[in-house]
């Protein structure tokens, strides 16, 4: 049989040829992203003092930047772009995977009830209780649990299972979620309605050294079990007969996959609250660059996540600088037009 | 690999798919499912891998109920061509044909058999030149050739074939059955036509409104009476003078239930 490359045929494949530029280039953005992330901010402290600041503790380079330089670039700046990429990483892998399990395009760690059960938990610890942060973290950790239990209840049907059903339990316990956190935020105090407001929201400022290792752990475990998973992934997100045909037990898979996916965003979500959007848009912006095959959408995804949340990190503490946005709404203005750019040229090209 | 239908009946919801359906498929033997569309032929080959539960009954592959064989195990015994699974990401035809090789690997990704299962699979469903190919650039043939190369990537004992012929020419429909045949597994084909049943298959099974109501060899099966119940259309049968094979042709639509003069 010949192969004969229709022209449309080889635009179709033109993203393929372009694949190692697309791996060195998002590498080289995580990079520039960190640096930035790490130059960048109210306080302008210059490059050398930077490095000193670096190389103390790095290399044990013998200590002369003190004080100032000291405390924004090591306690502050540091912790938050690491905590930026640690996150940005979580969830857009866990975007990846919950697509595949909804096979729909939709797919965030919204759908699944997690994001809206954590942000109910952490409210309601603000206003009810008037928890301190770490009451407030072990309460959007339930939340996004005990919300993610109920929309797998749900999506279960007889000794069946149907993962179509969780888009629509988890859009109907989401809008349920949603109105159980507004009717909080209307009760609360001005105090803690701005609490609940950056939280809801999402921010990554309040990230110090403390928090990055259970988040640093759970993140490389979690993603590295996807990876092992890739191929069983690839055969589930064509069609769950497919996957079956091929040896997957399908609902025990989709169970293991949402599960992790849950724990992953819960403590995502209890350190650095609702952040938004992001997996919803990495996952499409890897596809786009580097095809379908799960391994790569997911490293891909890994690299693209971990330089976009540190990036718009920067913009939400510069743009109304002195005064921090909350990322949530940063992630949201910058990934909807993305998205819809992207999903102008999907559309011309073929079905997506 | 020996398949065997014991009493088989399906029913989804409230509506009786199968009755009673008992055969046997000899290890080795390439086996045609005929009958009108909504006979039967599908969910009978669904329910052989175990993609349906029968309501009674059970199907045993070498005297194993395939009901009790965990998903893996029983990937690595029965492979299956699907009408339309749901194919359509934008793989390439390599990762595609690759996706065969699933219920052979280990968590961390090795490949148990040493041949180049994959190679040998795309050579012989002739689409070793599309390989580098996008699935979804392709014609309804290449595809359709592509998924058989996953099937045969897949290198079990028993194959089942939805319509299998579906898309592809005249030639291509010869080639896909051929490789199949040669294999010298068991196959089981669900199949609309009837020179092709005849000319490819051991035996045949003809299902008409979810019963068995014929089985055994082609020129057994393939007559005017059983074809007229059946299909509803008048036949002549010859032999066909390039194979020695039974010739069917088929006449104008009869009136249902009739026989032909």
């Amino acid at each position: 049989m010949t192969t004969t490359a229709s022209s449309a045929a080889d635009r179709l494949s033109r993203p393929h040829r372009l694949r190692g530029w697309m791996w060195t280039g998002a590498g080289l953005l995580v990079v520039a992203v960190a640096v930035a992330g790490i130059l960048v901010g109210q306080v302008t402290v210059p490059v050398g003092e930077v490095w000193q600041v670096l190389a103390t503790h790095l290399f044990g380079a013998r200590p002369s930047a003190r004080g100032m330089a000291e405390q924004i670039v090591w306690e502050v700046r540091l912790p938050r772009v690491l905590g930026g990429i640690v996150v940005g990483i979580a969830l857009a892998v866990t975007g990846v995977v919950i697509q595949a399990v909804v096979r729909n395009a939709l797919g965030d760690a919204y759908v699944i009830g997690v994001t809206p059960g954590a942000s109910l938990g952490a409210v309601a610890a603000i206003v009810l209780l008037g928890a301190g942060s770490l009451g407030i973290t072990a309460a959007a950790f339930a939340g996004a649990i005990a919300a993610f239990l109920v929309i797998i209840a749900l999506a279960r049907r007889g000794g069946g299972w149907a993962p179509g059903r969780v888009i629509l339990s988890g859009v109907a316990i989401g809008y349920l979620l949603a109105a159980a956190t507004y009717f909080l935020q209307i009760m609360a105090t001005p105090t803690q309605l701005q609490r609940a407001l950056f939280w809801t929201l999402g921010s990554v400022a309040g990230v110090g050294w403390e928090d990055l290792p259970l988040l640093t752990i759970v993140t490389v475990l979690g993603c590295g079990w996807m990876l092992l998973r890739a191929r069983w992934l690839d055969a589930l997100a064509a069609s769950p007969e497919l996957a079956r045909s091929q040896g997957v037990p399908v609902g025990r898979f989709q169970l293991e996959l949402m599960g992790i996916a849950a724990l992953i965003t819960a403590c995502v979500v209890s350190i650095v609250g609702g952040i938004g959007f992001v997996g919803l848009v990495i996952p499409h912006a890897a596809r786009f660059f580097v095809g379908a095959s799960h391994r790569r959408v997911l490293l891909e995804s890994l690299l693209l996540g971990a330089a976009f949340l540190p990036a718009v990190d920067i913009l939400a503490r510069t743009v109304l600088a002195p005064t921090e946005l909350p990322i949530g709404i940063i992630t949201a203005a910058v990934g909807a037009p993305l998205f819809i750019a992207q999903l102008a040229r999907t559309d011309r090209r073929a079905p997506a | 690999m020996s398949v065997e239908l014991n009493a088989v009946s399906v029913r989804i919801g409230t509506a009786q798919i199968l009755r009673d359906i008992t055969a046997t498929v000899a290890d080795g033997a390439m086996v045609g499912l005929l009958g009108p569309n909504g006979s039967g032929k599908s969910t009978l080959l669904r329910t052989i891998w175990h993609a349906l539960a029968p309501s009674q009954g059970a199907v045993l592959i070498d005297d194993t109920d395939v009901a009790g064989l965990p998903t893996r195990e029983l990937a690595r015994r029965v492979g299956v061509l699907m009408q339309d699974d749901g194919t359509d990401a934008r793989c390439t035809v390599r990762e595609v044909v690759e996706t065969g090789r699933l219920p052979h690997r280990r968590l961390l990704g090795a490949d148990q058999d040493p041949r180049d299962r994959v190679g040998e699979a795309l050579a012989a469903a002739g689409v070793t030149g599309l390989a580098d190919r996008r699935i979804d650039t392709l014609s309804g043939g290449q595809r359709q050739r592509v998924l058989a190369a996953r099937t045969l990537a897949q290198a079990t004992p028993l194959v089942l074939l939805d319509e299998p012929t579906n898309h592809l020419d005249l030639a291509a429909q010869h080639d896909l059955l051929g490789v199949f045949r040669r294999l010298g597994v068991t196959v089981i084909g669900a199949l609309h036509d009837l020179n092709l049943a005849a000319a490819y298959c051991d035996r045949l099974h003809l299902l008409d409104q979810g019963q068995l109501v014929a089985s055994g060899s082609p020129d057994e099966v393939l007559t005017p009476d059983l074809i007229g119940d059946v299909f509803g259309v008048a036949a002549a049968v010859t032999t066909n003078p390039l194979t020695g094979t039974r010739a069917i042709h088929l006449g104008p639509r009869l009136i249902t239930g009739s026989t032909p003069a």
